[in-house]
């Protein structure tokens, strides 16, 4: 009899809750039964509530079975669960789970799905199909430009939370003439409540580096930098393993699969600053110096790492263009509406019921996300707000629920998408606390250049403490933390000083009760 | 890193010269060298010493403020060594949605320590950490090398007793 192959998550998420001991738990007791069993340590389906999710692969497909604990392992078996046998905790087959099924997976096709350090499995399921085919058309009459021709059809904006047009600020890099060109990818993912980088480094490390690869293509750079937070330390592993294997199987370094072009890229640990998730504090902190933001222009393009051009994209913009080359820019650009093409990979976090990683099309809404897939709170208490787009995102009233996740919708109302960061909050959360720990947060993690966000942010607790303390002119001092969040939006070199009032502002409407004010009529909060 | 327990069994503090002398000439002609060898020079030695910014200034041909400058930028960074085991809580907004002050609290009352301090006995530091990307299942937190989410009151008191025994 073969060995049945059997998938357990290495993620991170599997990991915090007792992966690792299931595994071992795992191979003993098959050991002991004589039951031959191939154990692929695979990434997360993005069901983390039902993780350590165990998959068992059979003649009809794979089955799930989840959440497992260690003692569950003997009973697994007894039952049958390595020819896909009914169980308790059996939820059938993986993609038929409803919160699975209803997804459109693009950039994240592979995680969890495939054995992330394989070069083997990566490429049966699709991999470095998009590298051979810009391989093909930089051959061709119109080289690296054709190239970022296919990434600006695309539609494709960037993914880290500005939504600039990759393929623009391609064309830009590619244009400017210099010895030495870069590809930096920003995989410092420190907003709270986002965690697909992390989860495409450790599930799907090949994506990043095939996409980082035709990016060097596209514009002639020949040395990439991924630069992981140092609080991510299993995806700087997975990354680093990845990178070897792929440059002893001649996929990167001075022969790019045989092409006779060069690419060479390195992982860079950050360590822990927040800012260096703001490109130029990361290029900077790349370079050896302390993570603070440079005045732009010039920008990162022109005059990017160590003063050449650069490319710098976040790790979900990179991990889609290989599938916009391997499928062409049209199929990329028939997901999504408006402006916002393509799918984000939302990350629903906090008070939630079902959390995880829902890869969808823009265009659907926030209660969809939070209800349709969520479940609601996990507390079963009432839904009060809902932070979209990490620390520096608004906090979303119900009255916004029913909006279009795109970029362009989200902006009207003064939120933002970010980098696709859902949290959710129970009707014991208290806005105006929030909102001061957004200015708390801001103050600690502050660069310091500019001073706006320096000294903004300190005065931003204090007048929020007098608010909230009972001060005698209360709305005065709602005047100036409106007036002092006018100066940070408008005079901060940075998004961390220009978007803190984000949070601030969006509480301080639409929850004036938690600042102790009146609530004007007909407000939803 | 921070992420590991300190390497007290590591080398005696008169050995630290040699050792921080051979990572910086592993090091220095890596472009953007201060970060890569400020990592190494603490998973080395389980902080980075006042008595190595010098040689780490001479050897990358920096000022020896600039070194220090980054030394004290970075949150990852010591320049004290930690105690034996390093204990993080995160303390950001998908953990503070579900109970993430009340696990600070519990924490530091489980350790006997303050948050964001080294306890007397040198045994533990407890500290604030900003995001592990655990978010689905938070709250979450880190005792040295090991993640763990969806940390009950029940569960901390396990993961801090299994911790203390270790030890």
């Amino acid at each position: 009899m073969s060995a049945v192959k059997v998938y357990l998550p290495r993620d991170a998420s599997a990991l915090a809750v007792g992966a690792d001991e299931v595994a071992d738990a795992l191979r003993l007791a098959c050991q002991s039964r004589g039951a031959a069993i191939e154990l692929v340590r695979n990434g997360s389906r993005g069901m983390a509530w039902l993780e350590p999710l165990l998959e068992v692969a059979t003649p009809g497909g794979r089955i799930a079975y989840g959440p497992v604990a260690v003692e569950d392992i003997e009973g697994l078996l007894d039952a049958g669960c390595l020819q896909g046998a009914a169980h308790p905790l059996c939820l059938g087959p993986t993609e038929a789970i409803p919160y699975f099924a209803r997804q459109q997976r693009v950039s994240f096709a592979r995680v969890g799905v495939i054995d992330p350090l394989s070069l083997a499995d990566y490429e049966a399921h699709g991999g470095w199909a998009g590298l051979r085919r810009a391989l093909a058309i930089a051959e061709g009459t119109g080289g690296g430009a054709a190239i970022v021709q296919q990434v600006i059809d695309s539609g494709l904006r960037g993914r880290g939370g500005a939504g600039f047009p990759t393929g623009i600020k391609w064309k830009t890099v590619l244009g400017a003439a210099a010895t030495q060109k870069y590809i930096v990818c920003n995989a410092d993912e420190g907003d709270s409540g986002t965690f697909s980088d992390r989860m495409l480094m450790e599930g799907d490390p090949y994506t990043l580096i095939e996409g980082m690869v035709i990016a060097g293509l596209a514009v002639g750079a020949t040395q990439g930098y991924v630069y992981i937070r140092s609080e991510y330390p299993h995806a700087f592993a997975a990354m680093n393993e990845a990178v070897a294997r792929a440059s002893a199987a001649g996929i990167l370094g001075a022969d790019v699969l045989g092409s006779g072009r060069r690419f060479e890229l390195e992982c860079r640990l950050g360590a822990g600053s927040y800012v260096c998730g703001e490109e130029t504090a990361l290029l900077e902190s790349l370079e050896g110096k302390r993570g603070m933001v440079r005045a732009k222009p010039p920008l990162p393009a022109l005059e990017g790492l160590f003063g050449q051009p650069t490319v710098i994209n976040n790790v979900i913009s990179f991990a889609s263009v290989p599938m916009i080359l391997a499928d062409g820019p049209a199929a990329y650009q028939a997901f999504g509406v408006g402006r916002s093409r393509g799918t984000l990979p939302f990350q629903l976090a906090g008070n939630v019921r079902f959390g995880g990683l829902v890869e969808l099309p823009f265009g659907a809404t926030l209660r969809e996300l939070v209800f349709g897939f969520g479940g609601g709170t996990r507390s079963g208490r009432r839904v009060k707000a809902i932070q979209v787009g990490g620390p520096l995102g608004s906090y979303v009233p119900e009255s916004q629920w029913d909006l279009p996740l795109d970029y362009e919708a989200y902006a009207a109302v003064g939120a933002v998408l970010g980098h696709g960061g859902v949290v959710v909050h129970d009707d014991t959360a208290d806005m105006a606390k929030l909102a001061r720990y957004a200015m708390e947060f801001c103050a600690v993690e502050s660069c310091g250049k500019c001073t706006p966000c320096r000294i903004g942010s300190t005065r931003g607790v204090e007048v929020i403490d007098r608010i909230v303390g009972g001060s005698s002119n209360r709305l005065q001092q709602v005047v100036l933390l409106r007036d002092l969040c006018d100066t940070m939006l408008h005079g901060s070199l940075c998004a961390m000083g220009g978007m803190t009032p984000y949070p601030v502002l969006s509480a301080l409407d639409h929850y004036p009760a938690d600042f102790g004010l009146a609530v004007p009529q007909k407000d939803a909060a | 890193m921070k992420n590991q327990p300190p390497d007290t069994a590591g080398p005696a503090p008169d050995n630290h010269a040699a050792v921080v002398a051979e990572l910086i000439a592993e090091h220095r002609d890596r472009p953007g060298a201060l970060l890569p060898l400020l990592h190494a020079v603490q998973h080395a030695l389980g902080h980075i010493p006042a008595s190595a910014v010098p040689a780490i200034a001479a050897g990358l041909s920096l000022s020896r403020a600039e070194v220090h400058g980054v030394i004290g930028y970075y949150h990852h960074f010591r320049a004290q060594p930690a105690g034996r085991h390093v204990v993080q809580v995160c303390r950001a907004e998908s953990c503070q949605a579900c109970g993430g002050d009340a696990l600070w609290n519990a924490a530091q009352q489980a350790l006997g320590c303050e948050g964001g301090a080294t306890r007397a006995d040198g045994a533990v530091t407890l500290e604030p950490v900003y995001c592990l990307g655990l978010c689905a299942q938070s709250p979450a937190m880190q005792i040295d090398e090991r993640v763990h989410a969806r940390v009950t009151p029940e569960k901390l008191q396990r993961l801090v007793a299994a911790m203390e025994a270790g030890s």
